[in-house]
């Protein structure tokens, strides 16, 4: 860590902080040329080596489907089943770290010098972290989470006999035949998953990217964080490994995802207006999806992904509030009050890492999310970092951590809460019974106006993968010119492209699910990484004026 | 004619920027002007500087070293962009009704076919700016 000494020649940004004296100097390892008309600025080996691996698990995943597949298909489970008590017990820390920083004198600590000022206003700045870190999830997931979480804890705990672990998918000891208790576990369920400890994951990536950038002055890239650990030896291999791999888990989490989204809005476009499913439609929407994301991508970060992003806020509030309106208001307004509170009740015994007897539900729903939230961090966390200069940690943390978490206790309420009013109040089982991309659908279709929220639900949900998309080759571009941020703009077309490229051929030739099952398995050396940036937010922070 | 011109100045790439610098300063002096410097960089650590401060204070040295070199008067305004490789030109724009000044030099390179895909910047000032733009071709 530098002291007050070698400071000596470099202003601190705005106020006091502890600028890092190193010898790096950004893009050094850089190669700035001209391929064909277009001028690139990439950092060798990370750029060459991200893209050229991505390639060859690609071909090696069409090449070899049946192979592949059964590999990540038994590696993911494995990960998730023999790490569950690691990953419980990470994620569970890194709520309390969060919680313990806001609370603490550390908590005063100004990302950019303790008399910067916020980039962005607190609403561009929400909008932005909220549709990087979850937008589409919540579209998916909102109803179908907790619809499945409340039919299997009211079906209750199942014991093969003879003894032996539980064959049901209840969490924790279930509410068999009680409808009350079942839809407080239910949702209490669901909000875990949304809540806290997704947030703190992406919150502790966030928080140490934005700490060693603007308080430390090292390049906006996942190594800059392992500094306090590896010292000057980031720059070097052990570097180029974390920021390759951060690469490679967020361009195959973006691709798979959009494979995968594809698959499921042609089903809702499908059901809606009858369009043909098939390989063809979804090669067109994820050409389209990748289309927009382009001209988003060409407009910059607050012309393109920060006006869309408060587009979609807007679009999805307004969902939120009709639904919330002209669903069963009353139910859902105590529905709110209930889930929080049986969120809070449920919550040490649903994050507890060892014991359990929910094996299906903790490993098969909860270690999955872990592990799930974990390999999405380099990419949400760089994305939150690059647009959270000028808060204060406690500021950034109530902003990253809370705030977001009361929205989707707020969102599973809402679109939950109504589709469980319906199978309980009204006998309508059509959502419960629905395929998972339909069931937001078929929710709205018992509301009024269905044809025009339905319209809403399926521009979201494009709109959600575009605003992924573009913040994601953003993201990518930056690891992959060494922390450049104004590196030439055919390099985020480029990934941009190759995205949609990589999700296409996967969607042709089989793969998807092989590699988001490799992906998630990515979750676990993850984990070790986030545990590492916890002692190096520590240490930096220790550094730091208050 | 002129009393302030503006030169719009990438100090990672300061060397390429020649002929623009001799140009500006040969009009700096034609008219008795005050050159101004505009550098564009990012929150975020750069290869220039750790972050706007640093590099407002190189700017404003390179400006000193610019003013004492070609015996002229000059300054540098450092501007932040939150995505320099895309809003340069519109922040180059802003920065030039900012400062008042009446005319632009600036460098740029030869155009190829890249520029039917992505436009120049020292082309897209030119057809935006409010005043006279003098684009001067590097190499």
């Amino acid at each position: 860590m530098a002291d007050e000494t070698t400071n000596q020649g470099i202003p601190a940004p705005e106020g006091e902080s502890d600028i890092i004296d190193t010898e790096y100097e950004i893009g050094q390892d850089n190669i700035e040329t001209q391929i064909g008309p277009f001028g690139v600025d990439i950092h060798n080996p990370v750029f060459l080596v991200s893209g050229l691996v991505i390639v060859a698990f690609v071909f090696y995943a069409l090449a070899l489907p049946e192979q592949a597949g059964t590999f990540f298909n038994w590696l993911r489970p494995a990960v998730t089943s023999n790490f569950d008590w690691f990953f419980f017990g990470a994620a569970d820390l890194f709520v309390l770290f969060c919680l313990f920083l806001i609370v603490s004198p550390w908590g005063s600590v100004r990302l950019g010098g303790n008399e910067a000022t916020p980039d962005y206003t607190y609403l561009g700045w929400f909008a932005m972290l909220f549709a990087a870190g979850m937008g589409i999830g919540l579209m998916f997931y909102g109803v179908s989470e907790p619809m499945s979480h409340f039919s299997t804890a009211f079906g209750g705990t199942a014991v093969p006999e003879g003894g032996g672990a539980r064959t049901d998918w209840a969490p924790l000891g279930a509410a068999a035949g009680n409808e009350a208790e079942a839809v407080r576990l239910g949702m209490a369920a669901t909000i875990f998953h949304w809540g806290l400890h997704p947030w703190a994951i992406y919150a502790i990536v966030a928080l140490a990217l934005a700490l060693f950038t603007y308080n430390k002055g090292l390049p906006l890239t996942i190594r800059s964080a392992f500094y306090p650990i590896f010292g000057e030896r980031v720059w070097g291999w052990t570097g180029h490994i974390i920021d390759i791999l951060a690469v490679f888990a967020t361009l195959f989490g973006l691709a798979t995802s959009l494979g995968f989204g594809a698959t499921q809005a042609n089903a809702g476009l499908n059901e809606l207006f009858g369009v043909p499913t098939g390989a063809t439609t979804e090669v067109v929407l994820i050409s389209v999806i990748t289309a927009i994301a382009l001209i988003s991508v060409l407009r910059g970060l607050d012309g393109g992904v920060k006006v869309l992003s408060e587009i979609n806020m807007g679009l999805a509030f307004l969902l939120l509030i009709f639904v919330l309106l002209v669903g069963p208001t009353v139910a859902i307004l105590t529905g709110f009050a209930s889930s929080l509170m049986a969120y809070v009740e449920y919550l040490p015994a649903l994050s507890n890492p060892i014991g359990r007897e929910d094996v299906n539900f903790s490993q098969g729903w909860t270690a999955f999310y872990w592990a799930w939230w974990i390999s999405w961090s380099p990419f949400v966390g760089m994305f939150i970092a690059r647009v959270s200069r000028g808060r204060t940690v406690r500021e950034f943390l109530i902003c990253v951590l809370l705030i977001p978490s009361l929205v989707c206790v707020l969102w599973m309420s809402v679109f939950g809460g109504t589709a469980i009013h319906q199978v309980i109040t009204d006998g309508f089982t059509g959502a419960q019974d629905a395929s998972l991309e339909l069931k937001l659908f078929k929710m709205l279709g018992e509301l009024p106006l269905s044809g025009i929220t339905s319209f809403v639900g399926i521009v979201l949900v494009v709109v959600f993968f575009v605003t992924s998309s573009d913040s994601g080759s953003l993201v990518i571009d930056t690891i992959t010119a060494g922390g450049k941020v104004d590196a030439p703009v055919p390099q985020r077309v480029f990934w941009c492209i190759f995205e949609g490229a990589v999700a296409i051929v996967l969607l042709l030739g089989g793969g998807l699910a092989a590699l988001q099952a490799m992906v998630i398995s990515t979750g676990l050396p993850f984990t070790v990484v986030l545990l590492l940036m916890c002692w190096a937010i520590f240490r930096g922070l220790l550094t730091e004026a208050r | 004619m002129y009393s302030k011109i503006m030169v719009p100045v990438d100090l990672t790439h300061a060397d390429r920027l020649e002929r623009a610098l001799q140009l500006a300063s040969d009009l700096a002096h034609l008219y008795n002007a005050e050159v101004i410097f505009v550098g564009v960089t990012s929150p975020q650590p750069s290869k220039v500087a750790h972050n706007p401060q640093e590099f407002a204070a190189k700017l404003d040295a390179f400006a000193s070293g610019q003013a004492a070199k070609r015996n002229m008067t000059a300054s540098g305004h450092a501007v932040v962009s939150h995505d320099p490789a895309v809003d340069l030109d519109k922040t180059l724009i802003k920065a030039c009704s900012d400062t008042g000044a009446e005319l632009i030099v600036m460098a740029s390179h030869v155009p190829n076919v890249s520029d039917y895909l992505f436009h120049a910047h020292g082309g897209r000032v030119a057809e935006k700016a409010p005043v006279s733009v003098l684009v001067v071709r590097e190499s």
